[in-house]
């Protein structure tokens, strides 16, 4: 088994770790770069994968060089054997398209023909969620979305998973797909190991990984466009056919609403609130 | 036939018996899973604790793990005292002698840290059979096909067969239980031990008691401080900690409805612990576990069709007068159960293992030591109401108080005889009644002033914050008479405390008053008094869940 797994690196938005300026301005330089928290849930799978059937994680991004640290990150949090970062000049500002483009060569230009790429459920910064789905498509693979759970039969060459109806969590079916395969995983995706061995491999998988991620430069290969023999008029922002017209800050709520203060000790003076809510406690 | 998953050897729990167990099956090249609940190997575990090695035992702790003590133990017990508290006045004796009695060492130990420790050596011990330890499971009971027991089930994996089944597994052990070896039924078989950890610069500790770096004390205390609730209490250094906690009976605990947060508090209040404690105390910690008692309670068959039952699990807790030596026997155990193995495998005939452990306990003289006849003769015949009742009143007379005046001597030699403290009855004679009249009679008055303010039990139930996942233990009847004991026994709850698992109210019912229990398993330390002393289904939390302490 040989997956593929792709990631990109994002602001780190959590708290205390974000900044941003006067006018609400994400200020980049001051805010560390993290893997996409969703491509964890990604990586998760294919690690289950690993540990399950076997073979070899390759993870994946297109980004600066700084993006390393990125894969670097994956290989300690989860799991990787080895990692390949597609950078250069040329693929710099690419949209999601000229991305999928890139990343797609990528894969094409291992040496082995990988059985299960998978992304995460969109970037914590673009929010498209289109870079998987167009991947596939410049596979030509079949590709599954929103998959919450996972089985690989390797003999039949299937993967057999459970995925989320219109990404909604009430409805669950399960599908079958021929490998290879592209695998969006859901955040709501939980790896399972109830066999003592998956569990011991588990365990031994993680330590030797979070070695490697010591020395993860050892396992690093990085390919610029000539590498992956991509046209620069195809890739980065030559090749990104999205145009944005404009960004509109969004406007801060308005702090200087009427506000009536309201005595809790007061049943009567709760009455009025009550109405105003009655309506939204129906449902519209 | 299913198609389970299977090793050769499945061991659960991997505290000292655990750990010992499967170290010696990877020694003899038995493919080995160990099973432990926890998030770490002594996450789960409480003891005194003193790891004693008896130079009679078969195995120790360091034979079957070189560097144990350079590694995982504290401080080396280098002296040994018992006070005898009536009031403010104080009879100390010194009992090296039985301390040192068929100890090669004996080391003060902190279990989060020792546990670990011995948790990656069995991981690296037993992958290289092809097994290994996983922490977080849950083992839930026995796999049984035919109505044999061929395994184990778990809440967190699929079911696992093997050849041996080890349930190290510990006090209210679920497997002993699932094989019909153990009920949780008489609170006269168990103690309960209840433990704070407190801080302390290592050069504090060792000016305070006086001792080197590389040295270490034990002081025991017995007399009047417990409000006449049968047990005693223990104070031990440790690197840069002491460990001070108390072990009761725990049949006295629920007839005197004692508290015992309130009775480890006595202790720490007394001004006999002021010279130590000084004025900085800080408790980082606050335990509690059952502890069996091997004199009642100790399986005289530990096994079952392919399981072995070692340690607790099995009952194997000596009280040895007043030392404690739960951890040594675990590890003889649990390596003669792997030893046992061994034997029955090379004779191509694996499941008549547990007969021959069986045997091995009592060729190494382990069940003697846990079941001693002298106090099957003289022990048991003094906890008979009348003959207690005038021991207690021979002792109290002025006959009895002039013979310990007379004899301080002898007194002193009788408590470092291992003979006759083993013969120790459970009665208030040896635990409150003699110690009382010895601290009267000899004892000097302690003039010190303590300071120590322990914690509230809400501050130390707050510092023990976890998820305990869904509710581990179902009170089965909530009627105060058949669950009431549990308001006051448990360690985390206390009459009119609200905080604790358990509460009792009057509730109005149809006209008529009730009087409930009701019980919230979010504060429980899991230390299983409840499943003896109240009418409970008791089981651990899920694998990774619950109680988690740092020290231990
Ligand atoms: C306050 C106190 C003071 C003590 N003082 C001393 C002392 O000074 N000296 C001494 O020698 N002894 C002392 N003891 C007793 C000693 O702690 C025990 O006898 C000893 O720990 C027994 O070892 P064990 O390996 O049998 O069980 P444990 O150490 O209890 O280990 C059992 C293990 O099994 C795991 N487990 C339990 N159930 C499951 C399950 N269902 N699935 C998976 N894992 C499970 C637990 O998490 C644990 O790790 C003291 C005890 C207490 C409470
Ligand atoms: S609820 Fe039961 S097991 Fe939990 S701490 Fe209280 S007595 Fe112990």
């Amino acid at each position: 088994m040989h997956t593929v797994v792709l990631t990109k690196g994002v602001p780190d938005f959590r708290e205390g770790q974000v900044s941003f300026d006067e006018d609400g301005h994400l200020e980049r330089g001051k805010t560390p770069t993290v893997m996409n928290p969703n491509d964890k849930h990604a990586l998760r799978a294919a690690f289950q994968t690993r540990v399950r059937n076997g073979g070899h994680v390759s993870l994946m991004s297109m980004g600066p060089p700084g993006y390393q640290e990125v894969l670097q990150e994956g290989m300690r949090d989860v799991y990787a054997d080895d990692l390949y970062l597609l950078s250069d000049r040329e693929m710099g500002a690419a949209d999601t398209w000229a991305t999928a483009m890139t990343v797609a060569t990528g894969i094409e230009n291992l040496e082995t023909q990988p059985d299960l790429v998978f992304a995460g459920f969109k970037t914590a910064d673009g929010e498209t969620g289109h870079t998987g789905p167009q991947t596939a498509y410049c596979l030509d693979w079949p590709m599954v979305t929103h998959v919450v759970s996972l089985d690989i039969d390797e003999e039949a060459g299937l993967l057999r998973a459970k995925r989320l109806v219109d990404g909604d969590v009430t409805e669950i079916e399960t599908v079958e797909a021929p490998m290879p395969c592209f695998v969006v995983a859901d955040p709501e995706f939980e790896p399972t190991y109830r066999k003592a061995s998956h569990r011991l491999e588990h365990k031994q998988l993680r330590e030797e990984t979070q070695e490697r991620a010591e020395d993860y430069e050892d396992v690093l290969t990085v390919w610029d466009h000539e590498d992956l023999n991509l046209d620069p008029d195809y890739i980065g922002l030559d090749g990104s056919p999205t145009i944005v017209a404009g960004v509109d800050p969004i406007p801060k709520a308005p702090s200087e609403r009427e506000a009536t203060v309201v005595d809790g000790d007061d049943p009567s003076s709760l009455e009025p609130v009550l109405d105003e809510l009655t309506p939204f406690a129906a449902g519209d | 036939m299913t198609d389970h998953e299977r090793y050769e050897a499945v061991v659960v729990g991997c505290g000292p018996g655990g750990a010992a167990a499967a170290a010696n099956l990877a020694r003899n090249g038995v493919e080995t899973l160990v099973l432990e609940r926890g998030v770490d190997a002594g996450s789960k575990n409480v003891s005194g604790g003193l790891i004693y090695a008896e130079e009679s035992a078969p195995y120790t702790i360091d034979g079957l793990f070189p560097d144990f003590r350079e590694e995982a133990s504290e401080r080396p017990v280098t002296e040994n005292y018992i006070h005898n508290v009536a009031g403010d006045k104080v009879k100390t004796f010194d009992i090296g002698d039985l301390h040192h009695h068929d100890t090669a060492w004996a080391d003060s130990v902190l279990r989060r840290r020792m546990d670990s420790w011995l948790a990656r050596r069995v991981h690296e011990l037993t992958r290289e059979t092809g097994g290994g330890l996983l922490t977080e499971v849950h083992v839930t009971g026995l796999l049984r096909e035919k109505g044999e027991i061929v395994g184990v089930t778990c809440e967190e994996l699929d079911p696992i067969e093997a050849d041996i089944v080890v349930a190290a597994d510990g006090v209210n052990s679920e497997l002993a239980r699932d094989a019909g070896l153990m009920d949780w039924e008489d609170p006269d078989e168990w103690f309960q031990g209840v433990k704070a950890v407190a801080e302390m610069d290592p050069d504090v500790v060792d000016e305070r008691f006086d001792i080197d770096e590389d040295e270490g004390e034990a002081h025991l205390f017995s007399g009047d401080l417990f409000d006449g609730v049968r047990g005693g209490g223990f104070l031990y250094t440790n690197e840069a900690s002491l460990s001070i906690g108390t072990v009761f009976h725990l049949d006295s605990i629920a007839e005197e409805r004692a508290e015992p947060q309130e009775l480890l508090d006595s202790l720490l209040t007394h001004p006999l612990m002021a010279q130590w404690l000084g004025d900085d105390y800080h408790e980082v910690e606050y335990s509690a576990k059952l502890v069996p008692d091997s004199k009642k309670a100790a399986l005289t068959a530990p096994h079952q069709d392919r399981l072995v039952v070692v340690g607790d699990a099995a009952g194997q807790m000596q009280a040895q007068g007043p030392i404690i030596k739960g951890m040594n026997h675990a590890v003889t155990a649990g390596a003669l159960a792997a030893e046992a193995f061994a034997d029955a495998r090379s004779r191509g005939d694996p499941h008549r293992a547990g007969e021959f452990y069986e045997k091995k306990l009592h060729d190494e003289g382990v069940m003697d030591k846990l079941r001693p006849t002298s106090y099957r003769a003289v022990g048991k015949i003094g906890e008979l109401g009348p003959i207690d009742g005038v021991a207690n009143a021979v002792a109290e007379s002025a006959v009895g108080r002039f013979g310990v005046r007379a004899a301080e001597g002898l007194v002193e030699r009788a408590y470092n005889s291992p003979t006759l403290v083993s013969m120790i009855p459970d009665t208030k004679l040896p635990y409150v009644t003699l110690p009382t009249i010895l601290g009267e009679e000899l004892g000097e008055r302690v003039t010190d002033e303590n300071h120590v303010q322990p914690p509230e039990l809400d501050d130390r139930i707050g510092d023990l914050t976890y998820d305990v996942g869904d509710p581990h233990i179902e009170l089965v009847d909530n009627s105060f008479e058949a669950s009431g004991t549990a308001v006051t026994a448990c360690p985390v709850s206390a009459k009119d405390f609200g905080g604790g698992c358990y509460r009792d109210e009057m509730v109005q019912t149809n006209g008529h008053e009730e009087h409930l229990v009701s019980l919230d398993t979010q504060p429980c330390v899991e230390c299983g008094t409840c499943a003896v002393v109240a009418d409970t289904d008791w089981e651990h939390p899920a694998g990774g869940k619950g109680v988690e302490f740092e020290q231990g």
